[in-house]
């Protein structure tokens, strides 16, 4: 199936308000997914006979910010933090995309991180990069069961792959910069 | 009254120990790298073993949002740097793919003759060093032997032995040389005078004819050995199910039953440069195995390796024909401050150890908004706690070894 028929049997299943449109325009289309239906249109990729997506290849987050004033004008996105999911299926051959985008802060509140529901539950690997995602994207997953840093020290502060990140001034008496 | 002795052969079968946890590395020498693991030990059984990683974390991806993408490539190298040259090719594919460079016909032979060669040096590597990991040195010295003539043929095409940065975006840095001085180690080893001058081509042909015999000799050093097969067969068995799940790829995936290559299953920008090149897809279960082993045991992760090898190798006499046989340049100049399309892109070619991914994310600048690299490592050690329950001790540095893990890659 390609995206078009993917994105179509979403669409009829989980309804308008689940599912976003399908961005065609990129080289690599994907489906835009609200975050409180995201275990479920997950769960109904990875079990329906149609889709079957075992193989979770990647799970990343995509800080999108411009910090500096100048350039924000010409920037063209809104400030949001998006979880990216590519999804294989190793049986069927077909490759899909997945997109959850939340604000950069929970409630907006500067500090407060945003949280985007658990899939470590349907694919094992899930767990890692969820943590990985966390470590330096700074996304709560909710449900994970071992929220922890995984390559940061567990007292580090701050979440490097945010565009606004600054570097600790001092690290247990470490210089920083 | 009778005075009961007490027999001191008795011996006592309700004893209480307690758990205890081990710390196994970061400095330990069977980790592969600084890797930590923990374990909660019982006596010698291992309950659980929780790995520990980002010792060598590098913020390689933070570094790839202030950078242009050719000036990336040296950092692709660091990742898993016992195979730069594959490194460097999937990362300048998925540059590639997000700004539509097409290489040219020369570069994509000379692509799979180099990335074939790294394919061949990293897995002798992994087989040196799953022998010391079992306690035997023997055919570490011979996998090293051999990788050296690889690394100076390397060296001789780039000028750089582990950090080669020779394939990248569009093409490769420079054709290969016309006329080398023959490695010495391949001087020594075939009968010729160190110093003589062949061919490049000509000295790769001498090295590939010399090296295939070999393959079949570790077998009998290590695949065939007796106590080799009891340290692996039927040990840290991972089921495909679970393969899947965890994201495992590359030998551990094929180790375990799944058949699948991105060489011929991966995306058409990939595949295309493997179009007319004729390889097997070596996959556990092997009709030659020994009867101990189970598919997704230490053995199948092993000998796939060992196998791909004998594959590549017939990859790269098919590559240096197509090569000899196309004229013309080697690479598509791509400006180093070329501005990046709006546009996103995410591309996995198949490493030595797996899957490597590159999600590349352009927002009409110079430099990637954000470059993400998956590393196959990562995936594949992320397995580790699953198939270390229950096992003495002893088996954790040979199930941990089996998925030849490199730790720059896990961290980046």
């Amino acid at each position: 199936m390609d995206i078009q028929q993917i994105h179509g049997v979403l669409l009829e299943r989980f309804g308008e308000a689940a599912v976003g449109a399908a961005v065609h325009q990129a080289t690599d289309a994907w489906v835009q997914v609200a975050p409180e239906a995201l275990v479920a249109v997950a769960r109904f990729l990875h079990d329906d006979a149609r889709m079957l997506f075992d193989h979770l290849n990647d799970l990343c987050g995509v800080d999108y910010l411009e910090p500096d004033a100048k350039k924000a004008a010409k920037f063209g996105h809104e400030p949001h933090v998006e979880v990216v999911y590519h999804l294989s299926s190793l049986k069927l051959r077909q490759q899909l995309k997945l997109k959850v985008s939340v604000s950069r802060w929970k409630d907006d509140v500067p500090g407060q991180l945003p949280v985007v529901p658990s899939v470590s539950s349907i694919w094992g690997i899930a767990n890692w990069h969820e943590r990985e995602t966390y470590d330096l994207v700074g996304i709560l997953f909710e449900g994970h069961p071992n929220l922890r840093r995984i390559l940061c020290p567990e007292d580090w502060t701050g979440h490097a792959l945010r565009k606004d990140y600054e570097f600790p001034l001092e690290y247990h008496g470490v210089r920083g910069r | 009254m009778s005075l009961v002795i007490e027999d001191p052969r008795v011996v006592e079968f309700d004893v209480q120990t307690d758990e205890m946890l081990v710390n196994m590395g970061p400095q330990h020498p069977s980790t592969h790298g600084v890797l930590r693991l923990l374990l909660r030990t019982d006596g010698e059984i291992v309950h659980e073993c929780t790995p520990h990683i980002g010792y060598l974390h590098r913020c390689a991806e933070k570094i790839g949002e202030n950078l242009s993408p050719p000036q990336y490539i040296p950092y692709t190298d660091r990742m898993d740097y016992l195979a730069a040259m594959n490194m460097n090719l999937g990362f300048s594919l998925a540059v590639e793919k997000l700004t539509k460079t097409k290489v040219p016909a020369r570069g994509v032979h000379l692509r799979v003759l180099i990335a074939e060669l790294g394919r061949i040096a990293s897995h002798l590597v992994g087989m040196g060093a799953y022998g010391l990991d079992l306690g035997t040195f023997s055919p570490f010295l011979y996998a090293f032997r051999e990788r050296e003539i690889i690394l100076d043929l390397f060296e001789e095409a780039c000028g750089a032995r582990l950090t080669c940065s020779y394939l990248t975006v569009g093409g490769a840095t420079h054709d290969l040389p016309e006329e080398i001085e023959i490695p010495d180690g391949l001087a020594s080893l075939t009968g010729r005078r160190a110093g003589e001058r062949y061919p490049f081509l000509d000295v790769l042909e001498m090295f590939l004819q010399w090296l295939e015999p070999r393959i079949w000799e570790y077998h009998t050093l290590l695949t065939r050995n007796a106590i080799f097969i009891k340290r692996t067969a039927g040990l840290g068995i991972l089921t495909p199910e679970m393969a899947v799940s965890y994201g495992c790829t590359g030998p551990v995936l094929r180790g375990s039953g799944v058949e699948f290559d991105l060489r011929r299953d991966g995306e058409s920008i990939y595949t295309d440069m493997y179009k007319g090149y004729e390889y097997a897809i070596p996959t556990a279960p092997f009709a030659d195995a020994p009867r101990e082993v189970v598919v997704g045991d230490n053995w199948c992760r092993f000998y796939v390796r060992m196998m791909e090898v004998v594959q590549s190798i017939s990859l790269v006499r098919q590559a240096i024909k197509n090569y000899v046989a196309t004229p013309g340049p080697v690479r598509e100049n791509f400006k180093l401050g070329a501005k990046l399309p709006k546009d996103e892109v995410y591309l996995e070619t198949e490493c030595p150890r797996g899957q490597m991914g590159f999600y590349l994310v352009g927002n009409g600048d110079g430099n990637p908004l954000r470059l993400r690299a998956k590393s196959s490592c990562f995936c594949n050690l992320s397995v580790t706690d699953r198939i270390c329950e229950g096992v003495p001790l002893a088996d954790v540095p040979a199930i941990v070894g089996s998925l030849d893990i490199v730790m720059g890659e896990i961290d980046r």
